[in-house]
Order: C-alpha cells, then sequence, then structure tokens
C-alpha cells in the first residue's frame, strides 16, 4: 500500500478501524477530535457502532460494556477528559477485559491548553485510578509508528486481556506526514469464551470488578501482577540511535525523543559522542537496556515535555551510579534541538554530579530563561 | 373428601431464571419483589438466554448472583452507559439495567439522560426507595422534604437541601424514551401492575421502539425504621403524594403493542 500524506488523529482513527475496530465510543476534545471526526463518518459506512458520548465518563464506560462482549473497542481522548476516564480505566483493569485508549496529550494541569505536552505520563503510565493495576503504554514518536501501534494496540490487549494505551502529543495528533496504512482486516468472527453474550443455552457469565472477600481480590491482585511480570518480559519496545560508541545519552519518548534526535544529530556532527535511547512502551519502561547502558556511558540527559515524570523511571533504573540531568518543556511549550543541543554540550562540558536532584538544577535553569 | 381427591393446579412457582440462594436484602425490602417481576417478564418473553444484566452500585449490587443468566457490574450510575456499549455491539440482545435512586437519579443523571435522550434500545428497571439503602440510609435525590436520613438528620429542609427529583417527569421530556412509567410495590395490585409495565418495557425494546424505563416505588424498612407494614403504608401516605403513579411517556408507537 501506498504512502500517503494523512494527519496523525485520522491516520490513528483510519489504522484502528482497519486492525478490526467493531465499535466506538468518544467524546470530542482538542487536539483529539479530528480522530472521533474520522470515525464518526467510517464507522457507520461500515455498519459499525459509533456514538458520540454524552461525557468522556460515558464514553469509557461504553468501551467497559463493549469490552465485556470481547468486540474490538477503543476510545479516544486528550488530558482532562482522559483524567475523567480514570474511574472507568480501573474498572476495567479490575474486571480483566480489553480496550484501546488513545490518549493525544495536551498542556495541563486543569484545562491548560490545546498545545502538544507530555503530562500525561504518570496517570497514563503509574495509574490515575484507584488500586493495583497496568496500562501498556505504547508511545509514538511519528505519524507512522503511530499507525503501526494503534494495530498492535488491539493484539497486545486481547493478547493480555489489558487495557493498552496509545499516548501521543498533540503534535503526533495534529501533524500531517507520510504513512502507510495498514490493510483492512476482517472483523473477528469468534467470541472469547469470558466474554458475556447471553447464556444462549450455555453457563451464565459474570463480569465485575467487585470482590468483598480480601483474600479472593488479593488472588485477583496476583493474578494482574504475574501478567505484568509476563509483559514486562516479553513485550518492551524501544529505538536506540548513534549507541555505538556514546559516551553520553538522552532519554526521551514521542516528539521530546524526536526532537532530542535532531539535538542527537548536530552534537555529532560537532564531534560529541552521544547517543538516544528513545523508550516506545513507557510501560513496560525498558529498564534492562537503560541498567546496561548505565555500566557503559558517562552520564544521561532525560528529555521531556513535562516536569521530569519519566525522569523518575530513568533514576530508578539508574540509582546514583552515573549523572543524570533534566531538560524539559511545560505547559504545551515544545522544545527546540538546538535547546537539547545546548542541554548536550553542557552535559558534556559541566561539572557533572550525582548528588541533589536533577529537577532542582533544571528549575533554576529553567527559571532564568523564563521567568 | 380427602386431601388428596383436591386437583392441585401450580399457580405459583419461583421462576427458574431467578436463583434459589436466599438474598442479602433485608427483610420487607421489595428489591426482591422487583427481580421476581423481572425474572418472570423475562421468562415469558423467552428471553432468559437472550439477556445480559446490567448491576449498578447501591444494595442491587450484587443482583447478579440472584439471576440465572449473563450480568455485568458497572460503576456508580454508569450502567446506562455500560448497557449503551453492549446493546450496539449485540442489538438482538435484551439488555436492561437494575439501578437504584443514588445511583441513577444523582451520580448517574448524565449517563441516563444520554441513553434516554439517544433513544438507546435498553429497559432500566428503576428502584425510587427515597435514601441511600447500601450505605446507610442517607439522603438520596428521591428523599422527600422533611425526612429523617443519617444526612438530614433534623429532616431534608427544601431550602438548603434542595427538592427531590421526579426521575420518571425528567426522562419523559426526552425524545429517544418512547415508554417511561412509575409503578409501586407497596401492594398485591400495585405489584401486578408493576409486572404489566415491566413486560411492556422489555417488549419496547423487543420490537426496537427506543429506550423504556419503569420507576418503582419501593420499601426500605431498615433505614427508614419501621417494620415492613409500615414500610408500605409510607409509600401510600408519603410517596404516591410526591410520586403519583401513572405513564409519563407511551409513545404512540408503544400504545400500539399488542401484548
Amino acid at each position: 500500500m501506498a504512502k500517503e500524506l494523512i494527519k496523525g488523529n485520522t491516520a490513528v482513527a483510519e489504522a484502528a478501524l482497519r486492525a478490526g475496530l467493531e465499535a466506538y465510543f468518544g467524546y470530542p476534545i482538542t487536539p483529539q477530535t479530528e480522530l472521533l471526526e474520522h470515525l464518526s463518518a467510517r464507522m457507520p459506512e461500515l455498519g459499525r457502532p459509533f456514538v458520540q458520548a454524552e461525557s468522556e465518563l460515558g464514553a469509557i464506560n461504553m468501551v467497559y460494556g463493549a469490552a465485556c462482549t470481547g468486540k474490538r473497542v477503543m476510545t479516544s481522548s486528550s488530558s482532562p477528559g482522559v483524567s475523567l476516564m480514570m474511574e472507568g480505566l480501573s474498572y476495567i483493569a479490575g474486571t480483566e477485559v480489553p480496550a484501546v485508549l488513545v490518549d493525544v496529550v495536551r498542556g495541563g494541569p486543569g484545562l491548560g491548553n490545546i498545545a502538544p505536552a507530555q503530562g500525561d505520563y504518570n496517570q497514563i503510565v503509574h495509574g490515575g485510578g484507584h488500586g493495583d493495576y497496568h496500562l501498556i503504554v505504547l508511545a509514538p514518536a511519528s505519524v507512522q509508528e503511530a499507525v503501526d501501534l494503534t494495530v498492535l494496540a488491539f493484539d497486545l490487549a486481547e493478547k493480555y486481556r489489558n487495557i493498552v494505551a496509545v499516548l501521543l502529543d498533540g503534535s503526533i495528533g495534529q501533524m500531517m506526514e507520510p504513512a502507510e496504512l495498514p490493510p483492512m482486516q476482517p472483523l473477528k468472527t469468534e467470541t472469547p469464551d469470558w466474554a458475556v453474550r447471553g447464556t444462549q443455552g450455555g453457563e451464565k457469565r459474570i463480569l465485575t470488578s467487585i470482590n468483598l472477600d480480601p483474600p479472593a481480590q488479593e488472588v485477583m491482585n496476583l493474578r494482574l501482577m504475574k501478567r505484568w511480570q509476563e509483559i514486562e518480559k516479553n513485550e518492551i519496545r524501544y529505538k536506540t540511535y548513534f549507541m555505538d560508541d556514546a559516551e553520553y545519552v538522552v532519554v526521551g519518548f514521542g516528539t521530546a525523543g524526536r526532537v532530542s534526535l535532531s539535538a542527537v544529530r548536530a552534537a555529532r556532527e560537532k564531534g560529541i559522542k552521544v547517543g538516544l535511547l528513545r523508550p516506545i512502551t513507557v510501560a513496560p519502561f525498558p529498564k534492562n537496556v537503560l541498567d546496561e547502558l548505565t555500566e557503559k556511558v558517562k552520564a544521561f540527559l532525560v528529555v521531556e515535555m513535562n516536569a521530569g515524570q519519566m525522569l523518575e523511571d530513568v533514576r530508578l533504573v539508574v540509582r546514583g551510579r552515573k549523572p543524570v540531568e533534566f531538560f524539559g518543556r511545560m505547559g504545551g511549550v515544545v522544545p527546540f534541538p538546538d535547546e537539547v543541543l545546548t542541554e548536550i554540550e553542557r552535559l558534556v562540558e559541566g561539572s557533572l554530579t550525582t548528588e541533589g536532584h536533577p529537577r532542582d538544577r533544571w528549575l533554576s535553569r529553567l527559571s532564568e530563561t523564563i521567568g | 373428601m380427602v386431601l388428596t381427591d383436591i386437583p392441585t393446579k401450580v399457580v405459583y412457582k419461583r421462576p427458574e431464571a431467578l436463583d434459589p440462594r436466599v438474598t442479602h436484602y433485608c427483610p420487607g425490602c421489595t428489591h426482591g419483589v422487583a427481580h421476581r417481576l423481572v425474572a418472570e417478564v423475562l421468562e415469558e418473553m423467552g428471553q432468559v438466554e437472550n439477556t445480559i444484566g446490567v448491576a449498578s452500585v447501591g444494595c442491587s449490587v450484587f443482583a447478579y448472583n440472584y439471576f440465572e443468566f449473563d450480568f455485568v457490574e458497572a460503576a456508580h450510575g454508569r450502567a446506562p452507559a455500560m448497557a449503551t456499549g453492549i446493546k450496539r455491539v449485540l442489538p438482538d440482545r435484551m439488555i436492561f439495567t437494575y439501578q437504584g435512586d443514588g445511583d441513577l437519579a444523582s451520580i448517574g443523571m448524565g449517563e441516563i439522560v444520554g441513553a434516554a435522550s439517544r433513544g438507546e434500545k435498553i429497559t432500566v428497571v428503576f428502584i425510587n426507595n427515597a435514601n441511600y439503602g447500601m450505605t446507610g440510609g442517607q439522603m438520596a435525590p428521591t428523599t422527600l422534604p422533611n425526612q429523617k436520613t443519617t444526612s438530614s438528620p433534623t429532616g431534608r429542609d427544601v431550602e438548603r437541601q434542595g427538592y427531590p427529583i421526579q426521575t420518571a417527569e425528567l426522562l419523559s421530556t426526552l425524545g429517544g424514551a418512547v415508554y417511561v412509567v412509575r409503578r409501586s410495590l407497596h401492594s398485591s395490585r400495585e405489584v401486578r401492575r408493576a409486572k404489566q409495565a415491566i413486560r411492556t418495557a422489555f417488549e419496547v425494546q423487543k420490537h426496537d421502539l427506543g429506550f423504556s424505563l419503569v420507576e418503582l416505588l419501593s420499601t426500605c424498612p431498615t433505614n427508614w425504621g419501621m417494620t415492613p407494614v409500615e414500610a408500605r403504608d409510607w409509600i401510600e401516605e408519603r410517596m404516591l403524594t410526591y410520586y403519583p403513579l401513572g405513564d409519563y411517556k407511551v409513545s404512540p408507537a408503544v400504545a400500539d403493542l399488542k401484548i
């Protein structure tokens, strides 16, 4: 199939549909809305359910209901809308039914703005909802990758009966890029054994997240945690760039990773031995590769479009063995490659430390810049 | 005449769609009656194996234990959204929610209005017992003026705590709602009328006519601090004034249904 110039949100919507999406439930919110708009036309064309819900609460609970039938279902939203969905996500996780969520992240907190940001890392990766559960979180850095990961999201959700989030920042959702869309897959014909359908003469099925007996609930929690360990073993995805002889490593996901790649290329032209680690699964987090790099390199620079949310996961792996520095822009401001390049140069030239917290050092530098 | 000569006929038996276990409901509570009516209607319609119920949060949170067919359990207030999701992907199944007044008329008002206005082809069995039963009798959106509850200990003061919501009347204004009625479970006569309404509501769904809801005035003797008989009388004397029984919306297509 040939490449076409297509907007990220539209590409993700069409990719989901071609991956066999059987029902979509959503609510308009910028910068995600084109996704909903595309499906509002395409789903009815194919005779598949599309519902514009009364709210994000409604949308996620429609997903919950439809997911209980074993169908391929999804919703999409952006940061404040995803915050509203946290209740439903916890219930879906607690019922162990598969579902896909696309979060096109915007600047926050609060109503914030509609510019690209990565401030949802914590609420998506570390769970904004109550209880112990994990989402598989895929973080694309281009429209093509967003397409490919959307298709993967449905497969992973069904394989593990787990929620999979595709974490786009607003720039991936809004940007037009050439991308190749996947071929149209036929809809699933089999109903999973666990799904409700009406007994149809068979056994009664109950899908619920309530369990008043604490020891039984603990067994359920244990099952979820063991499944997560399995996911951590099998599903880590990341990309490295210029890593062979790298003495310094930039770590960034999504658009921050992409901007960092430009900076790393520019630094390489200046002879700086720097590479890039771009996590594609931010959950499960690529701990092992980071651990291996910690043994090899001199220092890390974490770049994010937030105040250092993934930074804490990096620090947990590095554990003070090597200096970690941080550079971020917040509130919908996208860093420029030359800003990241300056940070790389500072890393190389500066007096590095494993003392204190990199966020504090970054905040004092940033305060001088933006006051 | 000896006893064995009397011809026997089964006039009353437990519906097979109801699990024979003892429920967790309090003595004198009418949840059990409402469950039974739903089970009888689905059985009479031959729909038991084709039904998926959506339980809600409140005393009926474990409703799925008592029905012998597929069930899911929604978050507080979200049952109509969950039912929407199921019905849209399985349009030939009977989907109903079973919700109390705190669930439906307070935290879930957005979801029920959304589902009704979209004309979702689901059936809602709505239990109005004028308080939050499961959490121990707090003021609900349906609590009557001056009614004492654990969170309105001196009686609901409408100046400070607002007015009760008349759910059937409110939802009957929405275009997608085609059958919205209020019945009561406080007497045998009303129980029979309630069953007819539940039957009609499920027939509405079977015929794809739109959204249907039956509000049922129900007793809560434990939290009301009454005996079961006193609780029945309280419905008649107090609740019926504020919540008149009646058909609030019967679309022409529903009126034409032959049941």
